[in-house]
């Protein structure tokens, strides 16, 4: 793993909602291309590092992060954090198109907000991203239907859209399929795999053999800690720390 | 035996509360009923054309019109509108998107304060600070009276209604590197604007019916207005001085103002919902 670029590095990150500290000091490196699957039981504070790492953890009142987290080696708390968000990009858990827009200007948001006039290039750009989330087939003759008329699948999808269209680095997904039925919860697993060489994903799951599917490597968190990280193959075969094991083979969680 | 008997008592039970809220329902009915039916058996046979592109007549002679009241009316909310509009929806804004501290508390308490003033005392006001020193009544003085009785009313309701759009779409929008004003504006705001404009017409009913802050300010004028520094006509005024005259064809107005005033605001309502309906309305609010 030394040897890889590393996309994103956190040094010794607490959390804090308030004055209850929901991280307890992680350091994690996420190498570039690579899909990262988070997995811990609930509360462990999987999705609060999630959100840590494109600066959203701050939009929560109470919301404070203190140590170091580094984008390519630049520090993101000391970089603007819209700038952040528009190099890592979020999918969430529910899906969560604009109920007041059509498919087309869903996935167009990222772009005409951010001051891009050229109709023709918005265009373009939604197209391509529609591809790429598996979605233009499906939605291609519907582009001006409402975006909450379509399934919870298509919907997700939709959002996977909506945040590759403004071309970030980074991926985050929030448990993305864990509201979805298992064939949509497939695609969305392909489409993490397709992803991939171009990306950097980094995804939370409660979904053990989600994680064992779609990750190069897992991290397992435990009530705000780093327990074990480490290769995918290796965390769900010969986990180092007994509790890993524990929690892998459904002893606790 | 005994199981059927307590099944009785159960349904009797809910047979009665549904009767009670079906009684309450109907009683509530009563007043809107007995004002529909007033205003539209006596106010119909006074309104004719003229009644809109007349003048009112002098004591004693027969006809006449209006037409300078409804345009008073007209000209006295649109004005009020435009004090009361931009400051009740970037308050409200400002209290549901970034008023969860002390100052936002206290600005909350202070309009649920001004929304109980009664309008007099809002009239008194705007007389104070208006009409006194430009020495003179004027349609300014009644659109800043007006105005200022809207915004508490705004204010709150485009509060409650932002504060119903799910965190989820504000999240979503930062998350795509939007900024925080182009996401309250363009996502919270868009998302919220049914509701909003249901407070706006709340807001817009509610001045259009005001007649006491008008005597302190708008006052009250037979002819034609020429500047907007003049009193002003208004139905509110002119139905109250009609409704209470000894002559039989002014209280017939008075009607006819009275039906021609809710027929404006709900030709303004329906227009207003055409105007800002979405394509695609979030179903939730």
């Amino acid at each position: 793993m030394t040897d890889l670029k590393m996309k994103i590095t956190t040094e010794n990150v607490h959390a804090f909602f308030g004055t209850n500290e929901a991280l307890k000091g992680i350091s994690v490196s996420i190498p570039e291309h690579s899909v990262v699957a988070i997995i811990g039981p609930s509360g462990c504070g999987k999705s609060t590092f999630l959100r840590a790492l494109n600066r959203m953890h701050e939009t929560v009142p109470g919301g404070k992060i203190t140590g170091t987290i580094l984008l390519d080696g630049a520090d993101i708390y000391a970089m603007d954090a819209v700038t952040v968000r528009k190099r890592v990009g979020m999918v969430f858990q529910k899906p969560n198109p604009f109920p007041t827009m059509s498919i087309f200007d869903n996935v167009a948001a990222g772009l005409t907000m951010n001051g891009i006039r050229d109709r023709k290039l918005v265009k373009e750009i939604v197209e391509e991203s529609l591809h790429k989330a598996a979605l233009w087939d499906e939605v291609k003759d519907n582009l001006g239907k409402s975006g909450v008329s379509l399934s919870g699948g298509q919907q997700q999808r939709l959002c996977i859209a909506r945040s590759l269209a403004v071309n970030p680095e980074v991926i985050l997904m929030d448990e993305p399929a864990s509201a979805l039925d298992p064939i949509s919860t497939a695609k969305i697993e392909e489409l993490i795999y397709e992803l991939k060489p171009h990306y950097t994903i980094v995804i939370v799951t409660h979904n053990m053999q989600q994680a064992a599917r779609v990750s190069d490597y897992t991290a397992f968190f435990y009530i705000g800690t780093l327990v074990e990280y480490g290769i995918t193959k290796k965390i769900f075969t010969m986990p180092e720390k007994k509790q890993t094991e524990d929690y892998i083979t459904g002893r606790f969680g | 035996m005994k199981r059927t008997g307590y099944f009785l008592y159960r349904t009797s039970k809910n047979y009665f509360f549904y009767g009670m809220c079906v009684v309450g329902t109907l009683i509530a009915l009563v007043p809107l009923y007995l004002i529909l039916y007033h205003t539209l058996a006596l106010g119909l046979p006074a309104l004719n054309w003229n009644f809109f592109t007349q003048m009112p007549k002098p004591v004693g002679e027969p006809g006449g019109g209006l037409a300078n009241a409804i345009a008073g009316t007209l000209i006295l909310v649109g004005l009020g509108a435009c004090i009361g509009l931009p400051v009740g929806i970037l308050a409200g804004i400002y209290l549901s998107e970034f008023g969860n501290g002390i100052f936002g508390t206290i600005v909350r308490f202070l309009t649920d304060v001004l929304n109980g003033v009664p309008s007099i005392v809002t009239g008194v006001v705007a007389y104070t600070l208006i009409v006194i020193p430009t020495r003179h009544f004027s349609a300014y003085a009644g659109a800043v009276a007006l105005g200022i009785l809207m915004v508490p009313t705004i204010t709150r309701t485009t509060e409650e209604m932002l504060r119903m759009v799910p965190t989820m779409y504000r999240e979503a929008a930062l998350a795509l590197g939007i900024s925080q004003w182009k996401m309250t504006l363009r996502i919270v705001v868009k998302t919220a604007s049914g509701g909003i404009v249901t407070g706006i017409m709340l807001a817009i009913a509610r001045i259009a019916g005001e007649t006491a802050p008008l005597l302190f300010t708008a006052l009250n004028n037979r002819f034609w207005h020429t500047t907007l520094d003049q009193p002003i006509a208004s139905l509110t005024v002119f139905i109250y001085n009609y409704g209470v005259s000894p002559f039989e064809d002014w209280i017939a107005q008075a009607w006819a103002g009275a039906l021609v005033l809710i027929s404006l605001i709900l030709i303004l309502s329906i227009a207003m919902r055409f105007a800002t309906r979405s394509k695609y309305q979030a179903s939730s609010l």
